[in-house]
């Protein structure tokens, strides 16, 4: 054991890392899952969606951003976070318009999937159905869905940190918050390529590649079988 | 595109060093010149300091001030907040409306006035109030407002316009505003007399360790809210690695209800100055930002002149007041209308160029803040604070006070009260003893705090401001029996939403959820469980968002929920047949307009 490795809790059980880790990355190592959606491993950490919150000394907390320290004791798989994340992905669901029986990401949709692994059947709030958001099918090859962002900054890190561009940033504040791409003539205007990172990591069905909508049969989809988080829980130690 | 507008873009730039990181000013300075910062603008600029054009468009796009859209030579921007909607907003509203041929939001056919509105901007002591491009009017009449309209018709700046000059530095030729101090109460920290350096030659007499241990030994806890004990939060500063670091002194205030800053800067500025100056001592910092809130740009050049004063009595530049090896000087960053900014980590991405949006944390500033060096924020009172430990005594300052509350405390005091204004009173006071001085003996509630503190009624009036109690940054909003506070709580809502970054799913979809449910109740469609509903969806909120304005947010429903749950407990009808937030008749409106006849099974 080197004098890097720290040890420290979470739900009582004793797991170690390695100094400078996220507990979300540590609690990865060690096969225990913490819901996400704006994370994704490569990127730097967001801390926008906050689904991946858990107790840190009781002390609420996002585990993307949060560091290990030696002796914390981190809550995760409670009944209490379990309804603040419901909550979370709820708010998400009826702040845009999810139309998931129609959506070509049905199925490999991270949004869709965390409900369903959190149990939701239909979101509590009612929904708002948004009249503002716009689909931008500009380009050839992509298109922007924007009823169906969640605003979670994975295409702009991904655009500039992966891909080496700067397609995407945020526009406006509060609940008129969007993307927007770097171009006034819209997607087709910037430099942006099918094969980019950017169009990849998208966890919902806001951008999407053309022509290849519906390919995966039902039954093969990500998610049909197994719940998000199960590669994860895979790993358990 | 013209070429005028590529020379103007470029000179501006220039200006700045083609610095990306000088955005707000590069921005901010367009805006006034050209009246907006158009798509055109926007390329140019990002050429000019190699940036993406989306980059700039999302830091015009997030401040209230800043617009793509090209606004009027003036606007005239009406203060909207609480306190100005109980002393005649709508009034004012009307009449600049009616004056000027157009409706909120819009801009005069000849392109000489747009009329807005804007949250508070400061003034609540005086309204209502509001801002002709950045001077300021007061306690304005209708008749006022009238006559505003006609000298900027007939061709007047506003800085010539006719106004009442205030009292004090107000009616300094720099200043020269319509806007009273209101100063009620001097203590002996803030407003005490002053004699310029002495504090600050002190400081360098003693060692950086020294100043932070007095500071320490003081127990002086930051004034902005939040009570972070200021010599921990200078410690860490100066610990930290980093081959500069930075000072920065958040006057920022938006708080609704807040306006102590406003006099501190106005009557202290030197204080706040030699304060900086010893922070700068302390933790090793050349350098120092005061990020100024736009509604106080008319106090820019009184205080750009202040500075210039200080450099010239060597509180200021290089080898301080003789000191060698120790240079400081201090520079003005201009906000551009973000409540959030006033959160230290969103206030430094504003002041780096972006978007106010908080940052993660950790990294917290001490360790890594402006442009990644260490920084310490603070609050204009607590700069002012510590030149007076420094200058009195840590022993002086611990006297005054209470025991976990040292010093005293600018309440900014406005509403149903005799005697609006600032208050210099010493911790360990209790409500009912402030609301005898200024005047509000039959107060039947209190916001304490502005709209992220609590509500609380006559019962709660015992209780003591101090950090242990009644927390607060120094705002007090008083509302007579005679005012509907549940139409405060609505307000205090939408502000909220108004003033969410955005960043994190909580504070931006949880407020509107929120106050939709409470906008059901308020129009008689609530059940008893509605109250269930917000009182957990605002804990939610609560508990999971990023930053100090998400976690606030839901205070408003949830102290008056908790304080006043006779005022809820009046509007929802037990034993409902169904779901009373449901509107058959609304939900139907589209289908019977298509239709173009009321709905056959649902009778109207």
């Amino acid at each position: 054991m080197s004098e890097n490795t720290i040890t420290f809790e979470i739900d009582g059980v004793e797991v170690q890392g390695i100094a400078g880790q996220t507990i979300m990355a540590a609690a990865d190592a060690v096969g225990i899952y913490i819901p996400r959606l704006c994370a994704f491993e490569g990127l730097p950490p967001f801390g926008s969606c906050r689904i991946c919150t858990v107790k840190v000394n009781g002390r609420f907390q996002s585990a993307c951003t949060q560091p290990i320290a030696e002796g914390i004791m981190v809550e995760n798989d409670t009944e209490e976070l379990l309804e603040l994340r419901r909550n979370l992905v709820d708010m998400l669901f009826v702040e845009g318009n999810h139309f998931c029986m129609f959506c070509e990401k049905s199925g490999n949709c991270e949004l869709q999937a965390l409900a369903y692994r959190f149990g939701i059947a239909a979101p509590k709030y009612p929904y708002m159905f948004p009249a503002d958001r716009n689909v931008d099918a500009t380009h050839k090859d992509i298109f922007i869905d924007h009823n169906r962002c969640v605003l979670c900054a994975r295409c702009i890190r991904a655009s500039h940190d992966l891909d080496g561009k700067n397609v995407f940033q945020f526009v406006g504040r509060g609940p008129q918050k969007r993307i927007a791409v770097n171009s006034t003539a819209k997607l087709v205007g910037t430099d942006i390529d099918v094969t980019d990172q950017a169009v990849a990591v998208c966890p919902v069905g806001a951008i999407l590649k053309k022509r290849v909508g519906y390919t995966i049969p039902v039954g093969q989809r990500k998610y049909d079988h197994e719940p998000i988080g199960s590669d994860i829980e895979a790993n358990k130690q | 595109m013209s070429e005028n507008l590529e020379t103007v873009v470029k000179t501006v730039c220039e200006g700045t060093g083609n610095d990306k990181n000088r955005m707000m000013d590069i921005v901010r300075e367009l805006q006034e010149i050209l009246g907006g910062v158009s798509d055109d603008a926007m390329d140019l600029i990002a050429t000019q300091v190699g940036t993406h054009r989306v980059e700039v468009e999302s830091v015009v796009s997030f401040y209230a001030f800043l617009s793509k859209n090209q606004k009027g030579k003036t606007v005239i921007r009406l203060c909207d907040d609480i306190i100005d909607r109980m002393f005649g907003f709508e009034r004012i509203k009307q009449t600049f409306c009616d004056a000027l041929g157009i409706e909120l939001g819009e801009t005069t056919p000849d392109n000489l006035i747009t009329l807005e509105t804007t949250p508070c901007i400061g003034m609540c002591d005086q309204a209502p109030a509001i801002m002709v491009n950045d001077e300021i009017f007061t306690e304005l009449s209708r008749d006022g407002a009238v006559e505003i309209v006609e000298q900027l018709r007939a061709g007047l700046a506003p800085e010539r316009l006719r106004r009442r000059l205030g009292d004090g530095n107000n009616s300094s030729p720099l200043v020269s505003a319509g806007v009273s101090n209101n100063l009620r109460k001097r203590g002996e920290v803030i407003f005490a007399p002053l004699e310029c350096g002495r504090a600050l030659k002190k400081a360098i007499a003693m060692s950086p360790n020294e100043v932070i241990r007095d500071v320490k030994t003081a127990r002086l806890r930051g004034r902005g809210g939040a009570g972070f004990p200021t010599g921990m939060k200078w410690d860490f500063t100066r610990s930290a690695n980093g081959e500069r670091k930075y000072v920065v002194c958040n006057a920022d205030e938006g708080e609704p209800g807040t306006f102590k800053d406003r006099v501190v800067l106005t009557e202290r500025p030197e204080l706040l100055i030699e304060g900086m100056a010893i922070a700068g001592y302390a933790i090793g910092a050349q350098e120092g930002l005061i990020y100024l809130r736009a509604e106080y740009a008319y106090l820019r050049p009184f205080l750009e002149d202040t500075l210039q004063k200080a450099r010239n009595m060597n509180m200021l530049g290089v080898d301080v007041l003789g000191k060698p090896g120790f240079n400081f000087d201090i520079r003005i960053q201009m906000g551009a209308g973000a409540y959030v900014c006033g959160e230290e980590t969103a206030l430094i991405s504003s002041c780096e160029g972006l978007r106010g949006d908080p940052k993660n944390r950790p990294p917290f500033p001490a360790q890594k803040g402006y442009l990644g060096y260490p920084t310490s924020v603070n609050n204009v009172e607590t700069f002012c604070c510590v030149a007076r430990i420094l200058d009195q005594g840590a022993g002086w300052f611990s006297q005054i006070g209470s025991k976990g509350s040292t010093g005293t405390k600018l309440l900014s005091i406005s509403g149903d009260i005799r005697r609006p204004g600032v208050y210099e009173v010493p911790f360990g006071i209790s409500m009912k003893e402030v609301l005898e001085l200024a005047g509000g003996e039959g107060a039947a509630a209190v916001q304490v705090g502005g709209p992220s503190g609590q509500l609380i009624g006559p019962d709660m009036f015992d209780r003591i401001i101090c950090y242990d109690d009644l927390a607060t940054g120094g705002a007090l909003m008083v509302f007579g029996p005679h005012r509907d506070l549940l139409k405060v709580v609505e307000y205090f809502m939408d502000f909220f939403i108004e003033e969410s970054c955005g960043y994190c799913t909580p504070c931006r979809v949880g407020n509107v959820l929120l106050k939709n449910r409470l906008d059901e109740i308020l129009h008689g469609k609530g059940e008893p469980l509605d109250l269930t509903y917000l009182e957990e969806l605002g804990n939610s909120v609560k508990a999971t968002s990023r930053c100090g304005l998400g976690q606030t947010s839901p205070n408003p429903i949830l102290s008056s929920l908790k304080n006043f749950p006779g005022l809820y407990h009046a509007l929802v009808k037990a034993n409902q047949p169904f779901q009373p937030t449901f509107d058959i008749q609304k939900a139907l409106g589209e289908a019977k307009e298509i239709a173009g006849r009321p709905s056959m099974h649902f009778a109207e």
